[in-house]
């Protein structure tokens, strides 16, 4: 067994901070796309937030959109190029705030992208603010006595929104040990597959760490996305292929 | 076989690697990195190649 970096990832310090979930998503990224062997053909799509950092890092195309718009984007990119397998890099603030109308028409359209949504739940660039998917009692810089469902509403769960959507994938993965990795790995490997066989949109959410924003350790902060934060968003397969629900 | 190897410049020591190694081989060094982050110390002797590191570390530093 050899275990290497693909060698499409630069021999870079990367952008991140500590403890960042975003590289470990990357790495799987750029893995499956090594697998597949569609490196060469990879269009990632970037918003303006911390998976920008993306395009320092991996050595695909990209494209960068407008603020919360990656995955209608992606979605043109990919009907112009319809060899390339494009990949909307988003985060939680993006796909379900800013954004959240362009990700429900992209599934509507069953667009035959990878929407691939980090969610840490907070918006982590500009500077820790409360977020769609931030958990009840979650102290961010916009809610510093915590999230209150009351005064702010329930966290949002793409599960529940999408989840009888006509669309061909659905899957929410985590970053919180190695067994969940090498699990979220094989999602988007199986996400860009179904891309390759024209099956439709997937989305795939990877459950991710921001040590930053939540104000604690790296460390501290899978703690905290194992103990607090997957409960409430399970991980697991919600539907595999054709919109039919598994 | 091969030795597991790093790249410890690339290391912004979060620790996750500490944490998830099975055999105790890998340890927070107790002199700094090259960009000012703290990094780790790796006994090679110690380890067993299962690979947690690799998965794990979001900064792609070990290779094996």
């Amino acid at each position: 067994m050899t275990l290497r970096k693909p060698c499409t990832i630069k021999d870079v310090h990367t952008g991140w901070c500590q403890g960042c979930g975003h590289g470990i998503v990357v790495r799987c990224i750029a893995e499956a796309a090594e697998q597949l062997g569609v490196s060469d053909r990879i269009v990632a799509v970037m918003d303006v937030a911390c998976g920008a950092f993306i395009e320092s890092t991996v050595t695909y195309n990209y494209l960068g959109a407008a603020h919360g718009r990656p995955i209608i984007a992606a979605a043109g990119v990919k009907r112009v190029l319809k060899d390339d397998v494009v990949i909307a890099h988003a985060g939680d603030g993006s796909a379900y705030a800013i954004g959240i109308e362009s990700t429900i028409h992209a599934a509507l359209r069953n667009e035959n992208i990878l929407a691939l949504v980090v969610n840490n739940c907070v918006f982590g660039m500009t500077g820790g603010q409360m977020s769609p998917t931030s958990i009840i009692g979650q102290r961010t810089t916009s809610s510093p006595s915590g999230r209150s469902a009351v005064r702010d509403g329930s966290p949002f769960d793409v599960v529940k929104t999408l989840r009888h959507f006509d669309i061909a994938y659905l899957s929410r993965g985590s970053v919180d040990s190695p067994q969940e990795v090498e699990r979220t790995q094989s999602m988007i490997k199986k996400a860009l597959q179904k891309q390759l066989d024209k099956e439709g949109f997937c989305l795939v959410e990877v459950l991710s760490p921001c040590p930053t924003n939540w104000g604690t350790t790296p460390l501290n902060s899978l703690k905290k996305l194992r103990e607090e934060i997957k409960p409430l968003f399970p991980v697991g397969e919600y539907i595999d292929k054709g919109g039919q629900p598994v | 076989m091969e030795k597991i190897k790093t790249n410890l410049a690339r290391c912004k020591g979060c620790f996750y690697c500490v944490a998830f190694c099975p055999k105790k081989a890998i340890t927070p060094s107790k002199t700094g990195g090259t960009n000012g982050y703290p990094t780790v110390r790796v006994d090679v002797e110690k380890c067993s190649k299962c690979g947690n590191c690799y998965r794990i570390c979001p900064d792609f530093v070990f290779e094996l």
